[in-house]
């Protein structure tokens, strides 16, 4: 029997406002443990939330972005549980009237299409961090974290694989970036994801047992997690055995989940409306505003890069998947009106060093300024594209002028055509064997030398020049 | 001396006939012998009151005119006292210093004010005896072997007893008003959101408010004066400046008309509180009121809905004193172990008894039966006076069944005891102004209050008129000398 898996994802980002999202803390990252705390964010008796704004504008953007439901009224509800970094022992999430129903984000997976509908976004409150001690059976608790605004974004059962699910999160995580309201770091913890999973025969309706997973901080884990307990499902099945309704930890170690409780210890969280909160209002001005002020969305870009620059769809893929890649490849694109090759050099020796750093374009040394003048150097034919290469990485490391390097190190190329006829004749005269297959009909031996002018210069030789020399002189 | 009021002392202290340290000095040397027997205080904050006295002295000594500048009063202790502990008569908070003052604290402090102690309540301000305080019972100065009502029994004690000028209580369900009425004072529970919650140790929030218990009403009108108006640091506070209430007080009123609920006035309300009332009622004839009948029908579901919606909300207020911050914590095996071992031992009978009424309320399959159905219920109730006021301006009804009941004498029954706040509950559902003015004592000589409840924000007109039967009635109710 052929089975299919049906995920859907539940996806909390931390948003990038200056304060928390009900008193005035920093929600700065790195502070020591309980400086950015004050007697709201850590439970206090007698303090009293307040809401700020900006957290509502930032779940509108992303509301609007994904073409979801805006609710022009809606509500804060506590939902209860005890743990010691939950100060109150409820988080003010949104549960009957959260701030957006609705929506969906596009998909590509293998050349296909897809939509994946979402069922709701709401705004809600981070939980601080336990820190246990190493040496002795206590624990601490910082609350730093404690009151950092949340947006919770819940999909429909739509992915039916790990690789639906990577590319809605790899998509999702563009999108809030764009946005600029969530950095999308899921290493430290701003995107985090939990799954719903469950099997079924292909092409039934109705669903299969779901199992709830948790703790994948990668786009990696999460697609282990779910390819292994996709298989795990259906082995039970193939077994005639039940898949249980419970929550699982992903163990990346061993690269398994295992059971971390049963439904009979989920929690009942005593959702009730917050009524230290006033339902908020949101009026259609609001909205009309946050989007006036929306950037161009990913799909939106990756279209008119195709259309305007003429970029293979691959390309402007990649470059869309970043903002500022795709602002850089524009104002590139300005100083060096040739698309392709300002693409080009782009995916290749630029994403290699910001993928080895792991940082953004605009987070670099580096300048669209840069890029074309390495490319008019090489147009020029003042370096060779290789030379060009050779001093990138210090360009990207330093932000130093291409030019100035180039001199620098010597690795203007040599177009002088007098003096480079000279090293082409030394070559032929030190190469009779390789001439005489030459002049016998196996041309591809000119390679050879260009290669051997090019060791005389080293690489400094214009290799167009030198290979127009070369067939003069052997054509002779 | 007299006994005083705070407008009196105020004007004696801006004509320097007594210094703010005299007065102050005054009121501990009173709680110094009368309060082992009243206990109306938890704390007294002898040095830090005459220290702020001193302060006072020496602004106005400079001619300062601050609104209650040196005038000495207390204030009940679950709203939060930078420094000096807050316990809300729980275990759990035995300890607790707040590193911060409420917002209603921090206005009196800006109004000059010299904070005497704070003052004893049921615990978390659940209940009306302060009989489930956890450290002792208040008792009523009227009668020391009864209760001085509850929640704020400690501060309505302390103003009877001349303990203080005046006190701040809060009232979720009737808590300022009935033990005002058992005490023989005044106390008002203000429209919700006219006077910040921000620092009031949180019972029911959407029913919780704070207010003023006073000799007179024209104190009343002085302290919502200071500690109302906006505040940013509460979400559900009136964003609206407040009237000038002591200005309102003098400006004549129409022919206003008053309702007599018939719910009110039926079975279960004592004979001499009704005939206590009858006779004010025609005071305000004689005045010139107009009084008529009127129907609240959904009354008797009031109490009902309040043990759902008021346990509810405590349950998850609640759900903060774990240990792990701030309070008591009682050392356990683990984890869950110290959660349960603190709270059974820090938190009280009644405390538990609404933390698990309200729990199930909310939980899963419950919630629509109990809470909804509840707050469906408030709606009605809710709407009940919107048709009343209507009709009529404002609305006449007892405080309370009966007057000041004997200490133990409801302990044994919950039922019994939430009864004794039937006629103050449906003001908190609706969120309107209620107001506790003494108008009389029962052949045992015990305190008689009614209560004026009036639509959102019309605490001038009720000020107003409750000001004005004050004075036709002129009472200056004493309580027998000590």
């Amino acid at each position: 029997m052929e089975f299919e898996a049906v995920i859907g994802l539940e996806v909390h980002t931390q948003l990038l406002t200056e304060s928390k999202i009900f008193c005035g803390c920093s929600t700065k990252f790195g502070a020591p443990p309980n400086h950015h705390t004050c007697p709201v964010c850590t439970g206090m008796p007698g303090s009293l939330p307040v809401l700020n704004r900006r957290v509502v504008e930032f779940a509108l953007r992303l509301a609007l972005a994904v073409g979801a439901r805006i609710n022009p009224v809606c509500v804060f509800a506590r939902k209860h549980y005890f743990y010691p970094d939950l100060p109150k022992n409820y988080q003010i999430s949104q549960y009957e009237a959260p701030i957006a129903e609705g929506g969906a984000i596009e998909i590509e997976v293998d050349g296909q299409r897809k939509s994946i509908g979402l069922v709701r976004i709401h705004m809600e409150e981070d939980a601080g961090k336990l820190v246990h001690d190493e040496k002795r059976p206590v624990s601490y608790v910082d609350f730093n974290r404690t009151g950092v605004p949340l947006l919770e974004i819940v999909s429909e059962p739509d992915i039916r694989s790990p690789e639906e699910a990577v590319a809605y999160l790899k998509k999702l995580r563009t999108i809030v970036r764009y946005l600029g309201i969530c950095d999308g770091n899921m290493e430290e913890g701003s995107l985090r994801c939990d799954a719903n999973v469950s099997v079924r025969p292909k092409g039934s309706q109705e669903f299969g047992t779901k199992v709830e997973l948790k703790n994948m901080n990668s786009f990696r884990h999460v697609e282990r997690a779910l390819k292994y307990e996709i298989k795990r499902q259906i082995g039970l099945l193939l077994e005639g055995k039940e898949v249980v309704q419970e929550t699982r930890l992903f163990d990346e170690a061993k690269g398994v989940t295992h059971s971390m409780r049963g439904k009979e210890e989920a929690h009942d969280y005593r959702y009730f409306p917050d009524p230290d909160l006033v339902p908020v209002k949101i009026d259609p001005e609001w909205i009309e505003k946050v989007r006036s002020e929306l950037p161009e969305l990913p799909d939106a870009k990756k279209q008119r890069f195709i259309e305007e620059y003429g970029l293979p769809t691959y390309d402007a893929e990649i470059l869309t998947v970043s903002r500022p890649l795709a602002e850089f490849f524009e104002e590139c694109v300005k100083l060096f009106p040739q698309p392709k090759k300002v693409s080009n050099w782009l995916m290749t020796e630029v994403l290699r060093e910001l993928n080895r750093e792991g940082k953004e374009i605009d987070e670099t040394n580096l300048k669209p300024e840069h890029i074309a003048e390495l490319l008019k150097l090489v147009e020029d034919g003042v370096v060779s594209i290789t030379a060009a290469k050779k001093i990138f990485p210090e360009v990207y490391a330093t932000g130093r002028n291409p030019k100035e390097l180039v001199e620098e190190k010597g690795l203007r190329q040599e177009s002088d055509e007098g003096a480079l006829e000279a090293i082409c004749r030394e070559v032929l005269s030190e190469n009779p064997a390789e001439v005489e297959k030459y002049k016998s009909g196996k041309k591809g031996v000119i390679g050879f030398f260009v290669g051997q002018v090019m060791k005389k210069t080293r690489g400094k030789a214009n290799p167009k020049l030198v290979n127009q020399i070369l067939t003069r002189l052997l054509e002779a | 001396m007299q006994r005083l009021s705070i407008l009196e002392i105020r004007e004696k202290l801006r004509k320097k006939e007594i210094s703010s340290r005299e007065i102050t000095e005054y009121y501990l040397s009173r709680i110094e012998k009368l309060d082992p027997q009243i206990k109306a205080y938890l704390t007294v904050t002898r040095e830090e009151a005459l220290a702020q006295a001193q302060a006072a002295d020496e602004k106005l000594a400079r001619g300062e005119e601050l609104p209650l500048l040196g005038v000495p009063l207390s204030v009940k202790d679950n709203i939060c006292t930078k420094g000096i502990r807050t316990t809300c008569a729980s275990r759990i908070l035995e300890n607790f210093v707040p590193p911060y003052d409420a917002t209603v604290v921090e206005r009196l402090k800006e109004a000059g004010a010299v904070i005497l102690g704070k003052t004893n309540l049921d615990e978390f301000a659940m209940g009306s005896s302060t009989e489930n305080s956890a450290f002792f019972p208040t008792r009523n100065p009227w009668d020391l072997e009864r209760v001085p009502g509850g929640s704020s029994g400690g501060s309505a004690a302390a103003v009877a007893a001349e303990l203080c000028a005046g006190s701040l209580g809060s009232d979720t369900g009737g808590s300022i008003r009935q033990p005002a009425a058992f005490c023989g004072v005044v106390g008002l529970k203000p429209t919700y959101g006219r006077v910040s919650r921000y620092g009031l140790v949180a019972f029911a929030s959407s029913l919780d408010q704070i207010g003023p218990l006073t000799r007179t009403v024209s104190d009343a009108a002085l302290l919502l004066q200071i500690i109302g108006g906006p505040d940013s640091r509460d979400s559900t506070c009136y964003p609206e400046a407040q009237p000038d209430y002591l200005s309102e007080l003098e400006k004549p009123l129409p022919r206003l008309k008053l309702g007599l609920p018939k719910e009110y006035f039926g079975e279960g309300l004592s004979d001499e509180i009704r005939i206590k009332l009858e006779e004010s009622f025609r005071e305000l004839e004689k005045l010139g009121f107009e009084l008529r009948e009127v129907s609240l029908p959904h009354t008797e579901y009031a109490v009902a809905a309040y043990y759902i919606i008021a346990p509810a909300e405590a349950s998850s207020n609640l759900a903060r004193y774990d240990g792990v911050k701030y309070g008591l914590r009682l050392e356990g095996r683990d984890l869950l172990d110290m959660y349960k071992k603190t709270r059974s031992q820090g938190f009280g009978a009644e405390v538990k008894r609404r933390i698990m009424i309200g729990t199930y309320a909310l939980s899963a399959g419950y919630y629509d039966a109990y809470y909804r159905k509840a707050s469906q219920v408030r709606t009605l109730i809710a709407r009940d006076f919107e048709e009343a006021f209507k009709e009529v301006d404002l609305i006449l009804t007892p405080v309370t069944p009966t007057s000041a009941f004997r200490l133990g004498e409801k302990t044994q029954d919950p039922l019994q005891m939430y009864l004794s706040d039937i006629f103050t509950i449906p003001v908190n559902l609706a969120g309107l102004v209620g107001l506790s003015l003494p108008v009389g004592l029962t052949s045992e000589n015990l305190p008689v209050g009614l209560q004026i409840i009036g639509p959102h924000f019309s605490e001038p007109l009720v000020l107003n008129l409750a000001h004005r039967l004050e004075e036709a009635l002129s009472l200056n109710l004493n309580p027998p000398p000590e």
